[in-house]
């Protein structure tokens, strides 16, 4: 366990423990599983791949599909060129996808592999298609792997071709499906017609049928991607996964972008219905002004649950940057925040966020979990939220803890529930109300247990 | 069994010192191994007479990991064995990489045998990075020799190698032996080499004349001593190969910083011409 983790701070240099972040080509494997008919495909040895299939199929609990470039000695002296070759020739005959979206690795990176040149100089068969993304994991995180494999698809399919498609295209960012459909839902019943790419429900949160399907019926489809560079603007939700694709995008079809935040908690949510909005010229609908009233109303009832609560959270900065932002209107004081992604952009947004609620935080990027559970020894705080590597501080520490984010490997169904939205900002306060009050039923006097709370 | 590595700027004359080196060494009647850590597997022509065996890296590439000894060493003049890593082709893939697999590969199969005297290790240009420093890694080569001549280029180059050296030292145990001067026939040549082998804390082992006859022996794919034996050339290379047969001058070197090594260059005149 943790117990040992020493409240005193040490200078350390390169070393970092228990860290907030995976490997790029996680995120770029989740990107490119987004796309109908799509396999990702790992270029570098055989154990990044098992790895990085194996980390999304314990938090998604559903079957990660994945080719690999197998590498050997020899690959990575002569280079990864004939294996890929093989590769795309082997996947195509056995396994057919539409189109194969290639990571590279720390490997395939290090020794230089040209990817350009490599797709271009091979035999694809009629019809199909292969993109490449750059993701060595020395650099970044699975975030950037994510916006990278966005931005790898866009580079080579979107193409502005004067046929304006009256759409507006919607980056979702390393968010679970339930939360790509209830975006969607938003969009839908406002009537505002779009693309959302990338889109991973209908793919890995797949119905159980009996039959098994390489390629589920969900995902972008490649030729709604082509067409993103004819719709009227592309809304990024969340900068760092999302932003680079939409400037992109910009850059190559005159698409104009709008970088917003993961619409998660109201002011977030607000924002990007206001964007969509003020972009399409639709009307909010009542219906969804309801599920606004409901979340306001449930602050009003229930904000003696969470107000004035100390919170530590840690992830990837989109959630964390507006989480932190949905905390705070909560009433609640997020202590410290700390992502594994590298990006100063992330401190001094949440310092700006820390400083103008009066709160005396902490804030981190490309921090670890090792300095998150100093902090908390440091000063405690009376909720910890962020994903499942969290409990361990959790228990060390004996504070209430909240799974919220990626990775979660000890909890179901939570891909299945949204956390964007005014329903996912109803869940996020649930989740949160229901924590804190469970740890004082279990630290109180038994005349205290109150029936009513 | 001594295990030597060389090092020097590319074009300087590796290859053909080592080469001309060992052959005076085989005269001696020593067993001589010969590793050329080059992807362009040159490093033997003169002792085999030509580019006559497959490189280990070939090998691998062609049929797998089954090699076989005989099919990546062969012997040639004066005994002397020889072993190319070779490489991946220009602008592809991993030279480092490919230096650390071959090395391993020789290992492994038995190719350091016990009557070895000297196994030398020809290694291209500077030390770029991990995997040309195999050769000095992990206990091989315990001794290094660089070659350099008078002009500026050229100790730079050894200044940085020393750099490497320096590093492994420690863990890998290796030492330099010293700087064999392959002379461009610069005004001031010997004083200023010797001047830098001192502010390296080694000493200038030999000093090799320039001669024609290199280059003839070298169209002809052969060594000095091979070609034409009773030339006063052959005997610098015998000069030479007694020279570091009897070395017994092993040190860390203490590696310049820029302006030291440029205060020494001045110092011999070569910043006048």
């Amino acid at each position: 366990m943790l117990d040992y983790t020493p409240k005193e701070y040490s200078k350390r240099e390169a070393l970092s423990i228990n860290p907030a972040k995976t490997c790029q080509p996680v995120g770029a494997m989740y990107a490119a599983l987004g796309v109908n008919k799509c396999l990702p495909h790992s270029h570098g040895s055989q154990g990044c791949c098992s790895f990085h299939r194996m980390f999304l199929t314990r938090n998604f609990r559903d079957p990660i599909m994945a080719s690999t470039s197998s590498f050997t000695e020899g690959s990575a002296v002569f280079g990864g060129g004939s294996n890929l070759k093989t590769s795309i020739k082997n996947v195509f005959s056995i396994y057919n996808p539409d189109i194969l979206a290639v990571h590279t690795t720390c490997l395939s990176e290090t020794i230089g592999d040209d990817m350009n040149s490599l797709i271009s100089g091979t035999q694809i068969p009629d019809g199909k298609i292969v993109i490449h993304a750059n993701t060595p994991s020395y650099q970044g995180s699975h975030i950037t792997g994510f916006s990278n494999m966005v931005k790898g698809f866009i580079k080579y399919l979107a193409a502005n071709t004067k046929t304006p498609n009256g759409k507006l295209n919607v980056i979702p960012g390393f968010v679970n499906p339930a939360d790509m459909r209830e975006i969607k839902r938003l969009l839908k019943a406002m009537g505002v017609p779009f693309t959302m790419f990338p889109d991973t429900s209908g793919v890995i949160d797949a119905p159980m049928t009996g039959k098994f399907e390489m390629y589920p019926a969900g995902g972008t489809k490649v030729d709604d991607i082509k067409d993103l560079g004819n719709s009227e603007a592309t809304l990024a939700l969340g900068s760092f996964a999302s932003a680079e694709g939409a400037y992109d995008l910009e850059k190559k079809c005159k698409v104009p972008a709008k970088i917003l935040k993961t619409p998660i908690g109201v002011k977030a949510t607000d924002d990007f219905l206001m964007a969509v909005a003020k972009l399409t010229g639709k009307e909010i609908p009542a219906e969804i002004e309801e599920e606004r009233g409901q979340v306001v109303d449930i602050m009003v009832d229930c904000h003696y649950h969470y107000h004035g609560k100390k919170v530590a959270l840690f992830g990837d900065p989109d959630l964390l940057l507006a989480l932190t932002e949905f905390t705070i209107s909560m009433g609640m004081i997020p202590k410290y925040v700390v992502t594994g992604t590298p990006g100063d952009s992330f401190e001094k947004e949440i310092k700006a966020m820390m400083e103008e609620a009066g709160i005396d935080g902490k804030v981190k990027a490309l921090g670890d979990l090792f300095t998150l559970q100093q902090w908390m020894k440091e000063e405690p705080v009376d909720l910890l939220m962020g994903g499942t590597h969290g409990k361990y501080i959790a228990r060390a520490e004996d504070v209430p803890f909240v799974r919220i984010g990626f990775p979660i490997l000890d909890r179901s169904v939570h891909s299945y529930m949204p956390i964007t939205g005014y329903k996912g900002a109803l869940r996020i306060i649930e989740l949160i109300s229901n924590a804190l009050l469970d740890r004082q039923e279990r630290d109180c006097a038994d005349e205290d247990l109150e029936l009513i709370m | 069994m001594r295990q030597v590595a060389i090092y020097g700027k590319g074009g300087i004359g590796k290859s053909t010192t080592t080469q001309n080196l060992t052959a005076g060494l085989g005269e001696m009647g020593k067993n001589i191994m010969i590793v050329g850590c080059d992807p362009k597997a040159d490093s033997t022509r003169l002792v085999l007479h030509g580019l006559a065996q497959k490189s280990v890296l070939d090998t691998l590439r062609e049929e797998g990991e089954e090699v076989e000894l005989e099919n990546i060493m062969k012997t040639g003049a004066f005994g002397i064995r020889c072993v190319e890593s070779g490489g991946p082709e220009p602008g592809v893939g991993c030279a480092g990489r490919g230096i650390i697999t071959s090395i391993n590969m020789l290992e492994q199969l038995g190719a350091y045998t016990d009557d070895l005297d000297y196994v030398f290790y020809d290694v291209l240009g500077d030390v770029v990075c991990g995997g040309f420093a195999m050769p000095i890694r992990e206990g091989k080569a315990q001794e290094i020799y660089i070659v350099a001549s008078g002009e500026m280029m050229a100790l730079y180059a050894a200044n940085n190698i020393s750099k490497g050296i320096q590093k492994y030292a420690n863990t890998g145990g290796c030492r330099l032996g010293g700087i064999i001067c392959n002379s461009r026939k610069v005004d001031g040549e010997k004083e200023l080499l010797e001047a830098f082998a001192k502010e390296l804390g080694s000493q200038l082992i030999y000093f090799v004349p320039r001669e024609n006859l290199v280059q003839r022996a070298e169209i002809n794919k052969k060594t000095v001593i091979d070609f034409a034996p009773s030339e006063p050339q052959a005997d610098a290379y015998r000069g030479l190969a007694r020279a570091i047969d009897g070395n017994e001058m092993f040190v860390v070197p203490k590696p310049m910083v820029q302006d030291r090594l440029e205060e020494i260059l001045m110092e011999h005149g070569l910043m006048d011409i």
